[in-house]
């Protein structure tokens, strides 16, 4: 006997590392997400009612995978399903059994449900949203904030995207070798999204944000093993790479925030970015640049700090330079401002700023008013730096943030007053 | 599944057209029928009298039917024709609707046919 408590735990441990495996396969079977997403809740639901009393099964996920088929079979005769469902239900009912009874392992069908997401018949706007809660399991609000879109504008467009996967008959498989370039895009752009959602919640307040990082490392290690000739996909992979060898630096002991420049080497993983620097070089080798490569270059060009004991700013600022052209992002452009602050001296930093200081999209994002005050302060513009600290202070909800930022606007606040 | 590919293309175009290229396009789509049937893909199709030949129907609240000339809207390009496909999934539906002459001077519309077969 465990306790109620103790088996909702165990659920939601299942969940969290087995629901995009559980689903891809349900889902790859019947042809219908949205009836298999239900099947699954429902399976989870039955297991924190069932496992109190009769034990944490051995094989959580199997058991999971059975109850789910089961309620999938219940619904086919409740909502008396057209025939062609059922037919494929029971087919995949079948399978299910035939693969745990064998060796208890399933086929994993993530990938295939990655492209399907992809598919040039989905609505291009949503295919990375469905991507991160169908193979990733993120719920639609988390999914609408990372796009910066209302909730329920945004379950819309994923129950609308999943009604046709399953009306129209939108295969669930991996694409031909010839279709795969067109949908690598939407698959790549959106594990960068779901990486960058788990990045942004480094304490991993939000329970579903454990593993998230892992997770979308491991997808982007299956997108190269699929397309192993993409220079992108091994981008992304190295970029990602860079990212999470830094993840223990960013806080330290005390857990408080430690800007990149700031950061102890010693506690960047440095296999991994070995590991990264490799993926940038095999890619470099297709002659074919793109947003992830620069971006992972990006980051190859600060971890410069481990040899030389700065960042390579100069290389930093070419390699901006040619993001923003490819990107025109008003993120990139602000990054660009701080990296020419730093390769020229904060007034030309302060320069490049300003040719973006009327962007709308800027007005209320933390890290451009918190790039100002500290340009502002090594310009030695005590007043507007602290103006600025004042207003990132006010836009960001990370408490590590918060204090970090608090602590500097202090110390101007206390310079001054000497 | 069952698909319907709606084929819409500017009818003005067939009226002006040379016989020699009346004869070749018209073969284009004989072919692809053939082609549509040895696959046994091909379920029905044919192609449509144009719009001008279009009588639309309906009744009011009165219960009085109503019967008026021509097509609905006026649009840039009609329905032309169709087919009925029974393929796989639909990325066999859409390399079908590719082969289809229709697409290069038009445009081919893939529509599932909804099943609504109840089980007894």
């Amino acid at each position: 006997m465990i306790s109620t408590r103790g088996a909702h735990d165990v659920a939601e441990r299942a969940a969290r590392e087995h629901y995009g495996k559980l689903l891809a396969y349900l889902a790859s079977r019947c042809g219908d997400v949205h009836a298999a997403e239900d099947a699954l809740a429902d399976a989870f639901a039955a297991a924190i009612e069932c496992w109190p009393a009769s034990g944490v099964p051995r094989a959580p996920a199997a058991w999971l995978l059975v109850a789910a088929r089961n309620r999938l079979f219940d619904d086919c005769r409740k909502r008396q399903r057209t025939e062609r469902v059922r037919e494929r239900l029971s087919a995949a009912g079948r399978t299910a059994e035939r693969e745990l009874e064998r060796d208890g392992v399933l086929e994993d069908e993530r990938l295939a449900m990655l492209f399907t997401c992809a598919h040039p018949a989905i609505a291009a706007d949503v295919r990375a949203p469905l991507m991160m809660q169908v193979v990733l399991g993120l719920d639609a609000a988390r999914i609408a904030s990372a796009f910066l879109i209302r909730p329920e504008a945004m379950s819309q467009r994923l129950v609308r995207a999943k009604r046709k996967i399953a009306d129209a008959g939108i295969p669930l498989r991996v694409p031909d070798v010839a279709d795969m370039p067109a949908r690598l895009d939407a698959v790549l752009a959106a594990i960068y999204a779901a990486f960058a959602d788990a990045w942004h919640d480094p304490a991993a307040s939000d329970p579903r944000t454990r593993g998230l990082a892992a997770e979308t490392l491991w997808l982007g290690r299956m997108v190269v093993e699929a397309c192993p000739e993409e220079p992108e996909a091994m981008g992304l992979l190295a970029l990602m790479l860079h990212a999470d060898a830094r993840k223990d630096a960013r806080r330290d002991a005390a857990g408080a925030y430690v800007p990149l420049d700031e950061q102890d080497v010693a506690r960047w993983n440095a296999a991994q970015i070995d590991e990264a620097e490799a993926l940038l070089r095999r890619a470099a080798g297709a002659r074919r640049i793109g947003r992830f490569q620069l971006e992972a270059a990006i980051q190859s060009a600060h971890t410069a700090r481990r040899r030389r004991g700065s960042a390579d700013w100069r290389a930093i600022v070419a390699l901006y330079d040619e993001l923003l052209r490819v990107t025109a992002s008003p993120v990139v452009a602000l990054n660009r401002a701080v990296a020419i602050g730093r390769a020229f001296g904060p007034p030309r930093g302060l320069g490049a700023l300003a040719a973006i200081a009327a962007d709308p999209r800027l007005e209320n994002y933390q890290p451009y008013w918190a790039a100002r005050a500290d340009l502002m302060l090594r310009a030695g513009k005590d007043l507007e730096a602290r103006t600025a600290f004042e207003r990132a202070l006010g836009l960001t909800n990370d408490p590590a943030v918060r204090a970090y930022l608090g602590a500097r606007l202090d110390a101007v606040a206390r310079a001054r007053a000497l | 599944m069952e698909y319907v590919l709606l084929l819409h293309d500017d009818e003005k175009r067939w009226s002006v057209m040379p016989e020699e290229q009346f004869r070749r396009e018209t073969g284009a789509y004989a072919a692809y029928t053939d082609a549509l049937r040895e696959a046994g893909a091909l379920v029905s199709g044919n192609p449509l009298q144009p719009t001008a030949t279009a009588t639309i129907v309906s009744i009011d609240a009165d219960g009085k039917t109503n019967v008026l000339d021509g097509p609905y809207a006026e649009t840039k390009e009609q329905l032309g024709g169709y087919y009925v496909i029974d393929v796989a999934d639909l990325d066999a539906a859409i390399a079908w609707a590719a082969r289809c002459p229709c697409a290069a001077t038009g445009t081919v519309e893939i529509r599932p046919v909804a099943d609504l077969t109840i089980p007894a």
